[in-house]
Formats: C-alpha cells, structure tokens, sequence
C-alpha cells in the first residue's frame, strides 16, 4: 500500500536561510504523524510545502503514490490536504455556519448546510450549534468549528498547527479523542507541536526537525520525553533554576476587591478581585483565554483607569487611577501579551521602540530624544537578550514574534523595576529563548522584583510561579501554593467547576464542555 | 518607496493633464510648457511663485504635526481666515496706527485667533469623542460667513464706494516687500522658521515622538501611558497656529485688506501639500512649490489661452488621486482571486 504522504527530499531556501533541508517523510493512512521542532525549525514551511501555499525549490511530493507537480491550495484541497491554522480565520460577527459558508468554493445552501455542521459535530463528539454566532464562542469552541469546516471536505489528510496551544486540559482530552476517532477511520494527522507530552500521548510516530533539518523520526511512545527534546535542541538543553523565593514585607502589587464593568459587548466583567504580589516572588493567573485577563492586566498596567484609587495599589500608593506612565514612575514594568501595536510601534525602529518605555533612562533630554542613547540602549538588549536584528535601526515589524518578544521583555528588564506584569511571555518563542526568558524572569523576583504573570500555558505557571491565581469569568481564586496542588486542581478552577457559588451564570464564555 | 509614490503621482498627474489639454483642443506640450514653465520665466513668477507656496508650505507644517498623530484637522481654511480677521481687526483699529508694535501683535492676534478656532474641535474631540473631521470642516464655512459679515457689515470702509471691503492697513501692519516691483515680501521669513521648528519636534523631539506613536499605534501610546488628550490638542492648535499665522501674513502682505474672498483655498490645498510632503518637513516645502505653480500655472493658461479657472483645483485633484492610489498600490498588493466555480471544477475534477 501505498503511504498517503510522502516526501522525498525536500529543499526550501529563503534568502539567507535554508528553511527545509533534504526533508523526507511519510505518512500512512490512518497514522497521527507529529512534526515536532522549536519555532524557526522549518516547521511552519514544510507545512506550507504539504498544503501548497509554498513551492519547494526540489524535492518531490507523493500523494497516495502519485507525485503532486505543480501544488496549490485549491489542489491540496481536491486531494484531500485540510489544514486547520493556530490562529483561526473567523468573522466574528456572523454565525458558525455563515462562517463556514463563506470559505465553502461551491454554492451552498444554509438550512442543509447547517444540519451538516449539527451532524458532523455531533458525530466527532464536538457539538457546535451551527447558529451561534462566533464572538459567543469560547476559544475551545471556535476551534471546533475550524475543524468542522475541515471535515465538511471529508479529508485524507489533516494538518493541526500548535491545535492546543489555548485549549484547557480537559478540552485537549476532547480533542485528542476527536483525532483518534477521525485516525480510526482512516484520515491521517500532521500534529504540528512543541509539546512533547501531547507528542507522547497522541501520536504514532514523530519527525524531529531542528534548523530545517530532519534529526530523527520517533516512535513517541516508546521513547522519553529527554531523548525527543535532545533531538529538537541539540544537545545542550537548558535548565531552570528556581532558587526558594524569599519575599519583601509588603506586597508590592495590592488588588483590593477590584470590580470594573466590560467595556464592550465582547468584554468580561471583573467582579471582586482580590490579590497581592510580595518581592521576591513571582504569582501567575492561571485561566483559559477571554475570561478576564484583559480587562485585569489593563487596569493593573493603567492602560485603564479606575475610579477607586485604591483598588489598586503599587509599593502601598493608591495607583488605579493612575496612567501607564504614571505607575511606570511608581516602579512597574509591563509586557503585554501583543507584541506588534501594543508594545512595540510595528513602523518604528528598535531604537524608537526604546524610547516607548525607557524615555526616563537617558534615552530623552530636555525635551528631546537623544538619539545616541536610545541606540545605545536597543543595542544593548539586543546584545543581552540575543535578539535577531540587524542592529537598533531595524524597524519593529521586520522581527519575528519571538525575537520582538526578547526585546519587548529584554527592554521592560532593563528598567531595573520594582513590578513586572508579564503576559504569556513565551508566546510563540521557541524552546531554547522561552527558557532563556523564563530564566531571566526568575532571577528578576529572586533579585527582589516582585513578578505577576499572565499565561495560558500551565506548563510554564507551574515551571517558574510560587503561587498561582486561577481567574474564571472575570472571578479570581485565592492563592493557591504550586508546590501543593496540581494541573487538575487549576484545570478543574479553569473550566469554574470548583468556584461553586455562581455556577448559575452564563456559560457563554469559556465553558469548554 | 514612500518617497516614489509623489514622483509617480507627479509625472501620472502630468500625462493626464497632457490628454485633458489635447481633449479640449490644445497642443499639450506648449500647454504644459505656458502652465509649468513660463510663470518662472520671469522675476515677477519667481516671486509670485514664493509668495503663494509661502502660506501653503506654513499651513502643512502645521497640519502635518496633527496629521503624524492621525489628527485630522481639514479646516485650516477657517483657522487661515479667522486668523486673517483677528490680525486686520487689529490692524485697522489699534490705537496708534504707526506703532512699530502693531506687526507683532498683529501676529499674536493672528496665531491666537487660529488656535482658538482650532480649539473649539478639540475641545469636543477630547471631551465628547466628536469628529474632528467634521467639525472643523463645518466651523470653516462659520469663519467664510463671518468674514463676510464682517466686510459687508461692520467693518465696511466708509471711503470704498459701497464695495464689500475693509480700509486698507496701515503701513506699519503690513511686512516690507523686498523690492517694491514685487509682491515678495519678508514674511517668507516666518516660514523658514515654521519648516526648522517642524523638523526639530517632529524628528528630535520627545512630544513629537509620543505625537508619532500616538498615530501609528494608538494602543503602543495607551501601553506607555501618553495622553490621547494631548495629541488631540496639540495636533489641531499646531495646525491652528500656523494657518492662523498664514491668514495674518496674507492680510499683511499681498491683500493689505480684508475682502469676502481672501484665499485662493491655501487651507484645502495646503493638505495636499502635507501628504505630498509625506508629513516630512522638507518634503512638504517642495510639495508647497509643487502646489503653488499649479495656481499660478493655472492663473497663466486662464489668460494666456482662456483654458477656465478650475483647471488648477482639477490638477489639485488629480494629483491627490494619484498620490493615494500610488500609496495603495505601493503598501498593498492586489491579487485576483478567482471566481468560486473555477476552484469547485478543480475540486470535481
């Protein structure tokens, strides 16, 4: 028989890089295959390659032992090629079916097309009501319509890039058995990941690519999490070093009964949050995506304001009402979760985007930018936090998202600051610089900064926290000590099935399952 | 490639008009050459040609500074005239009409009267969310309609045979000509000042850099906590400023009296000179010259071969059209897709 995927010899070159080297795999029907490798291991590439979005410069390409010539999406897609991407492409004001209506190449015909949707959902233990609309829907649940959309083409092959990287622990489970069902039936599964755990659990065999080139194909059952890493780094593999937290008297970072209104329809409301944050110690806020975190880290950053001074109060002055700028004096830094737009001008220079934050460092004298200064200072969190740019000229918008991010948190570090709100940190970055930044983080709160981050990756709360927050519909846990609890315990708190008191609420946002 | 974009529009902005020319019965060369060529023949076109791109390259520095924090104040006509009234207001009735002092407070006057115009839309931007766009664009027809109260009312000189007109100035409010046979006069001086006080706060200074953030990432300028308020204030009182200024310099220049037409539309125009300029300093006093010999090029062809008046703000036109389209063009790229049926036959197939 013959595979349902393969690929012989596969070259990619970009300017300057070489994307996929000598890249050769296959695929049987029914296998769930994982591409594993850090972020700038050619991964996204290679996929781009199977889907056709992109043209290998050589290299051949078979499909159930026919070879593909000239490839393209709409080809793919007659093959039997789907690719479900991380970030989803949705209209969020229309509903389920509308959405998929508009991506559908043939004419349609809603009511029969909505009943498909019902169907198929149904029968891959996913249910979507095809009439909600999508901004109702919780991340989860949109999830599940992009791979509905995906099997309304009964495919053969489906691709799923980083499919869980915003999914709670118990909706991967779900999808996991989704996966294998649809394997059982014959479809086969590119699993794009970093995660060696999910690698482990869900697929049948695993190929490792680490600078464009394959490192070693795996049975991922059969071998350890250490010896899949090793082949995704290299040899040397970082560790983290969390020395025991030893903590200020006060709290640097005091929530007293925060409550705000959403700002908008899509927004979530905050009700009561309490928390603080000593030196020396580093507090994450566990939760699934859109159940308040927003809204909290604006107004712990002064991006918004709020009424009563102190709800919010920074080395013990009242602070709520207080602009961005403002708190900055008061000793806080802040990363946001996006990179382009928010903590970095995308047009402007590295060097400008040091002047964004760091105009108190000596990067501004009377009134005007100092030039040589704000260089001086993007060159040196260039050199420190190993960023990829040509020097502190190169505009914001020309890094990846990960080296932005080094330089994004390279910048607020070099702050020297006394608060630091980091959210999801390691966004996109790849293995070796997300320990590096994890690493940095740590040594910051161990030096007597007091850190709150923001993340929806448990891996990385439970790696570096001493304690954890875990926020549900705009609800706030106590504190609870990572050393004694557990992934169940915050994924149970995720999905508000402990917070017991207001089950009655809506479960519009973010209720899984 | 930002800079490619008012080269192309210029030159597409030429053929056009080459054709426009041929399709009402002229020869286009000879044509283009009595519109862009003969006005700087003489000494009189060169100074004529200064005198016009003057007030238009001040009130695009100004409008520029707003523009760089997406503040878009389209009524620097207004600012212009209510500048140009307050400064004749004091011109005409200050006390002693040989006070060396009665220039410089006219220029006060003038600026103020701008940014007080301009003050009223930021006001209601920053505290009411009002568009500024709309706002100023309506308060310029209350300034036209006030002007034109004011000369066929009020200010009417009693001497001027019923004409709707102001006395004229005195001498000592109006600038000094650098040679009587011109209409050149020192207030070129004040925009030379504009153009290096625009270049040192939009390229050197801190204001000028969160102005800069503001309008490429509003949410970048929210992160590091800069004012929104700010921006809003500072864009329209620069632009108000300045257009108020250029109303003074008018008044006290070529006019030397208030009538109920005083400017050619140096304030619409003068937003096109600012993105022809790419809101870059420099830019914009070559996009001022630009501008200007479009005017007197059109003055030139209405005489010299009776082609009508509206041919320059028809040229004005053409060019903004290019020059967005060439921005299009140049910062997105156009692909067609194709129609669903080919891709279902793909699929079937």
């Amino acid at each position: 028989m013959h595979p349902r995927l393969e690929l012989r010899n596969i070259c990619k070159r970009y300017p300057g890089v070489v994307a996929n080297d000598d890249v050769s795999l296959s695929i049987q029907p029914g296998e769930i295959h994982a591409v594993l490798g850090e972020n700038g291991a050619g991964k996204s590439t290679l996929m781009k390659i199977i889907y056709g979005a992109a043209q290998a410069d050589s290299g051949e390409i078979f499909c159930d032992g026919n070879p593909i010539a000239a490839h393209n999406p709409a080809t793919s897609r007659a093959l039997g090629i789907e690719m479900v991407y991380q970030h989803f492409a949705l209209f969020e004001s229309v509903s389920v079916v509308e959405n998929i209506a508009l991506s559908a190449s043939s004419a349609f015909d809603l009511p029969s097309l909505a009943e498909k949707i019902r169907e198929l959902s149904l029968r891959y233990g996913m249910p979507i009501d095809p009439h909600r609309q999508v901004h109702d829907l919780s991340v989860g649940e949109r999830q599940r319509v992009e791979i509905v959309r995906c099997l309304l083409q009964a495919p053969k092959l489906l691709i799923l890039d980083e499919p869980t990287s915003v999914l709670t622990p118990q909706a991967v489970v779900k999808l996991f058995e989704t996966l294998r069902q649809l394997a059982a039936e014959g479809c086969s599964i590119v699993y794009i990941s970093h995660k060696l755990d999910e690698v482990q659990e869900l697929c049948d065999t695993a190929t490792v690519l680490r600078n464009g080139k394959v490192t070693g194909t795996a049975r991922p059952k059969e071998t350890t999490s250490l010896e899949l890493a090793r082949m995704m780094v290299g040899s040397k593999l970082p560790e983290m070093h969390v020395s025991p937290a030893t903590l200020s008297k006060k709290p640097v970072l005091e929530v007293n009964n925060l409550s705000a209104k959403a700002r908008d329809h899509f927004g979530v409301e905050l009700k009561d949050v309490s928390f603080d944050v000593h030196g020396g110690e580093i507090v994450g806020l566990a939760g699934v995506s859109g159940n308040g975190q927003a809204e909290l880290i604006a107004l712990l950053s002064g991006e918004r304001t709020h009424g009563r001074s102190d709800a919010v109060r920074i080395s013990g002055t009242p602070a709520a009402g207080l602009r961005a700028d403002e708190r900055r004096k008061l000793g806080l830094a802040f990363v946001p979760e996006e990179r382009l737009g928010r903590g970095a001008v995308p047009s402007h220079t590295l060097w400008e985007n040091a002047v964004l934050t760091a105009h108190r460092f000596g990067t501004v004298r009377k009134g005007l930018v100092d030039r040589r200064k704000a260089s001086a200072f993007a060159a040196g969190v260039i050199d420190k936090f190993k960023v990829k740019a040509n020097g502190p000229g190169s505009t914001a918008q020309s890094l990846s998202g990960g080296n932005l991010q080094k330089f994004i948190v390279g910048r607020e570090i070099a702050l020297a600051p006394k608060l630091l709100l980091v959210s999801q940190p390691t966004w996109g970055v790849d293995v070796g610089a997300s320990a590096f930044i994890r690493q940095t983080i740590v040594d910051l709160s161990r030096a007597g900064t007091a850190v709150f981050v923001v993340s929806e990756e448990l891996d990385e709360l439970f790696e570096i926290c001493d304690r954890l927050l875990v926020i549900c519909q705009g609800r706030v846990s106590p504190p609870l000590v990572r050393k004694s609890t557990d992934r169940e315990e915050i994924g149970l708190l995720m999905t508000g099935r402990t917070m017991g008191k207001d089950k009655t609420g809506s479960s519009s946002v973010a209720l899984q399952d | 490639m930002r800079i490619a974009a008012p080269v192309l529009a210029s030159v597409l902005t030429l053929i056009v008009g080459s054709v426009f020319f041929a399709s009402l019965g002229h020869d286009p060369l000879p044509t283009l050459y009595a519109f862009f060529v003969e006005p700087l023949n003489s000494m009189n076109g060169l100074s004529e040609w200064l005198l016009k791109a003057s007030p238009l390259i001040l009130i695009a520095c100004g409008l520029a500074v707003g523009f760089r924090a997406n503040v878009w104040n389209i009524g620097a006509e207004g600012q212009f005239t209510m500048g140009a009234i307050a400064a004749s207001g004091v011109g005409l009735f200050w006390p002693d009409p040989e006070s060396a002092l009665l220039l410089p407070l006219m220029f006060l006057g003038g600026m103020a009267a701008g940014m007080a115009w301009a003050a009223i839309p930021a006001f209601l931007r920053s505290r009411m969310n009002t568009n500024e766009i709309l706002v100023t664009l309506m308060m310029t027809y209350i300034a036209t309609l006030f002007l034109s109260y004011l000369v066929h009312g009020p200010w009417r000189d009693p001497a001027g045979f019923n004409y709707p007109q102001t006395a004229l100035l005195p001498a000592a409010a109006m600038f000094q000509s650098f040679d009587p046979a011109y209409r050149l006069n020192s207030s070129i001086f004040v925009t030379v000042v504009a153009v290096l006080l625009m270049w040192l706060f939009t390229d050197r200074s801190f204001l000028g850099y969160k102005m800069s953030v503001s309008g490429a990432a509003p949410l970048a300028a929210r992160y590091a906590g800069f004012r929104e308020s700010a921006a809003v204030w500072i864009g329209l009182l620069a632009g108000g400023a300045a257009a108020g200024i250029a109303g003074m310099a008018e008044a006290a220049g070529p006019l030397g009296q208030l009538s109920p037409q005083i400017s050619p539309g140096y304030g619409f125009a003068a937003i096109i000179v600012a993105f022809i300029g790419r809101l870059n300093a420099f830019g914009i006093v070559l996009g001022g010259l630009l501008m200007s010999l479009l005017f007197l090029g059109g003055e030139g062809v209405q005489m010299t071969l009776g082609l009508p008046s509206a041919l320059t703000r028809i040229f004005q036109g053409i060019l903004l059209f290019f020059l967005l389209a060439a921005d299009f063009f140049i910062f997105y790229r156009v692909r067609l897709v194709r129609p669903a049926r080919d891709a279902h036959a793909l699929e079937t197939a």
